[in-house]
């Protein structure tokens, strides 16, 4: 062989040995997906449920007929003697609790005295806000929250499906309800128990959270892989865990504080993923972030509540209207809403810890008045960015005072100055004020509010998780509005752009204008030369 | 007719692996950067990673090849006709004039091409290998891991790295267009692949190549 087939060789089989190493490299960081261990051991864990040994229907106690619900709590506490002590500390019975706000100093805050740009607040119409009150007769400002024959055991331990609370009753449950079938039911709260009033808050079936809803019921693993009927089928408990009645986990429209929180880091760590550089993205994105692409998967949500439309009559009768998806749009005694389903969410730093529009506090009209703002940023190290609906709308407020007004909405007649009888702002507003003990001028206007829910349920399943370029994206980024740190593929310094692009085209500019002065002014010397492989290069 | 050995085997192989890693890595750069759409941008972020570190392995051999070999002495800086080469780029290919410098395999670079890889050596690539490995670990971990780099913001990491790539690909661009300045159009590339480069003799060069006799010939 001469010295350039040699050299042929050579080469060829260096190109061999190269496409080789790309070949090993491809097949080396393309690896078949292998089990996440992580979450099998979770869904071994969780697929065996929890079964009481306890059958209460057989006990003693609970043979008779019951005619009060007081009399069932009696029958409860003969043997869960202290129980209500329990009940009696949980902000489910108490509609408030104490926390630390940051500027503020400790409040007792809650659904008791806190406002939301929904029902507005529950002072002034406790008969009809009772409704999701834990116990029986609340109905105004003297319900005695040390009575433990008013705690309510059967709306959270309820395996009838049968229990009902009566509407505008004070907590009083509905007087179809079999007291008897109800007490011999009780077992461990189910996501139906819980549901009866998360699902429902704000009046109807999702109008408030967007992401619980009675949709979730039996749902499809789409829509939430935890709670699916074809899935996992977890209770909400197998989450929300809970010792002596405290419940873990808290909805920020009236909590505040960063503690007793129900975290998924906390089963399914935060380093999840088997691609490390997704695992370091839990520091700083929560995983509902690209977990829940949408939420309102089943039914539409409310996303506005416009109070200032109320009021319209048709032939000085209330009235209401349907949108398309067979939802009010419009309701004299509440304004005009929209409702949407699928709903992308917004994004928000959030650091655990929330402020609140506090009764009293004085505000520019000009603004928007956030009802509960979520606390966070980039700088912040405990800060997450976190998927949330924000509700909007407008309610009503003093324009002299420049406060936000509870109005009286509930009185079960007319004349009693509850708006959604009389249909009056004014005295309405009075009488709401009047008994939160806050004054008012008569002079009342709109003001715009927001308020912000965090999206923590219908996980989706994985493969429906977000991908990176719904964030790293400059033209449709999610994270288009969280402005305070740079995100690649997302932010890009323009100045700097202009001068890569402006070199780029200088180069090309000045080879072609070079190159071409070349062609027109000599003759380029172009391959002439005999080609190496042939003849004469052989010698 | 004259032909040289100019580039060794691994100086060509180290050429050409710099060269697809660094287009390459331009390619799936400005995905992350979102100024193009090729691999998608998992896949983007992914083999530029992958890239990166066979970068970053190709260099350390090529360092070790330089001082080995004696070769760093290609690069020592000179003023000695860099006058001349300005004015051959800028007058003298146009009248058809010669090469002011002679290429051989111990003076593979002319004086502009000393200075440029120099920079390009000492400035460019550090600029983007030091960004790039500040970029690769910069992340935010919590209280179970270690945090490696977080007060360095990332923007000013981002923005030089790709100032870095810009130039990159604008050195690209040029330095392409250049290898048609040789002997002929496709000369130089020839020689890059083949390490063989021929030269057609001129009247100085004959005269020039007798005087010093060159390695290979």
């Amino acid at each position: 062989m001469d010295k350039m087939s040699i050299r042929m060789a050579r080469n060829i089989i260096l190109v061999f040995i190269y496409s080789l190493i790309g070949l090993a490299a491809i097949n080396y960081f393309h690896k078949e997906e292998e089990p996440n261990i992580k979450l099998e051991s979770l869904k071994n864990k969780y697929a065996i449920k929890d079964s009481s040994t306890v059958d209460h229907s057989q006990f003693a106690e609970l043979q008779k007929e019951f005619n009060t619900p007081q009399e069932v709590t009696s029958a409860c506490l003969s043997c869960h003697n202290g129980t209500h002590k329990e009940i009696m500390a949980s902000s489910h019975w108490n509609w408030e609790r104490v926390s630390y706000i940051e500027g503020r100093g400790i409040k007792s805050i809650g659904k008791k005295n806190v406002l939301n740009n929904f029902c507005i607040g529950a002072e002034s119409n406790e008969q009809a806000c009772a409704k999701c009150h834990i116990g029986f007769g609340l109905n105004g400002d003297h319900f005695d929250f040390n009575n433990k024959r008013n705690v309510d055991c059967m709306v959270c331990h309820d395996q009838s499906e049968t229990y009902l609370k009566g509407s505008s009753m004070a907590g009083y449950p509905d007087r179809t309800v079999n007291l008897t079938d109800v007490a011999k039911s009780v077992g461990s709260p189910k996501k139906s128990n819980c549901g009866a009033c998360h699902f429902y808050g704000g009046g109807g079936n999702n109008v408030k959270h967007g992401d619980l809803e009675e949709g979730i019921l039996g749902c499809s693993r789409e829509v939430d892989v935890h709670m699916a009927g074809n899935g996992m089928d977890m209770e909400c408990t197998a989450c929300h865990t809970t010792k002596h009645h405290n419940i873990s986990g808290k909805l920020y429209s009236v909590s505040s504080d960063n503690t007793n929180r129900v975290e998924c880091e906390s089963c399914h760590t935060n380093t999840p993923h088997h691609y490390e550089l997704l695992n370091t993205h839990t520091a700083k994105v929560s995983c509902q972030a690209c977990h829940i692409p949408t939420y309102s998967k089943v039914n539409a949500t409310k996303m506005s509540w416009l109070w200032s439309d109320a009021g319209k009559l048709k032939d000085g009768k209330p009235y209401f209207e349907e949108d398309s998806l067979g939802n009010h749009d419009y309701m004299s005694i509440k304004g005009s809403f929209v409702w949407e389903k699928n709903v992308k969410p917004e994004y928000v730093w959030f650091n655990g810890t929330a402020d609140h529009y506090l009764l009293g506090d004085k505000f520019d009209a000009s603004e928007v008045v956030v009802m509960n703002k979520l606390n966070g940023s980039h700088s912040d190290k405990e800060s997450k960015i976190i998927p949330v609906k924000v509700h909007r709308g407008d309610q009503i407020y003093d324009k002299k005072y420049k406060m936000l007004i509870q109005p009286k909405l509930y009185a079960p007649n007319v004349g009693d100055s509850a708006y959604w009888k009389d249909f009056n702002w004014e005295t309405a507003a009075a009488a709401g004020m009047k008994r939160i003990g806050l004054p008012f001028s008569g002079d009342y206007g709109f003001a715009k509010t927001e308020m912000y829910w965090p999206i923590n349920h219908m996980v989706s399943p994985k493969e429906e998780s977000l991908s990176c370029s719904e964030c790293h994206s400059s033209t449709n980024s999610r994270l288009a509005n969280l402005n305070d740190f740079y995100l690649p593929g997302r932010d890009s310094n323009e100045f700097l752009d202009a001068i890569g692009r402006y070199s780029i085209i200088m180069a090309v500019m000045g080879v072609i204008i070079h190159g071409l002065a070349r062609v027109f002014s000599t003759k380029l010397k172009l391959d002439t030369a005999p080609s190496m492989a042939t003849g004469d290069m052989k010698d | 007719m004259r032909k040289e050995y100019i580039y060794k085997r691994f100086e060509r192989f180290w050429h050409w692996s710099q060269a697809s890693l660094i287009i390459f890595l331009s390619l799936t750069g400005f995905e992350v950067h979102d100024s193009i759409h090729v691999f998608g941008y998992n896949n983007a972020v992914m083999y530029h990673r992958v890239a990166a570190y066979l970068l970053l392995g190709l260099i350390v051999f090529a360092i070790f090849w330089h001082f080995t070999t004696g070769e760093w002495r290609q690069y020592i800086p000179t003023f000695k006709k860099l006058k001349d080469q300005l004015r051959y780029y800028s007058v003298g290919i146009f009248k058809n004039e010669p090469h002011p410098t002679n290429k051989s395999a111990l003076h593979k670079l002319n004086p502009l091409q000393v200075l440029t890889y120099l920079s390009f050596k000492f400035v460019l690539i550090p600029l983007v290998v030091f960004t790039g490995i500040l970029y690769m670990l910069h992340k935010h971990i919590d209280d179970n891991s270690i945090v490696v780099i977080s007060n360095i913001p990332l923007d000013s990491i981002a923005i030089w790295h790709t100032f870095g790539a810009f130039m990159l690909i604008t050195f690209l661009i040029v330095h392409v267009y250049m290898t048609t300045t040789g002997e002929t159009v496709t000369s130089n590339i020839k020689a890059m692949i083949t390490g063989y480069e021929e030269f057609e003799p001129g009247e100085e060069e004959e005269k020039e190549s007798k005087k010093k006799p060159t390695l290979a010939s």
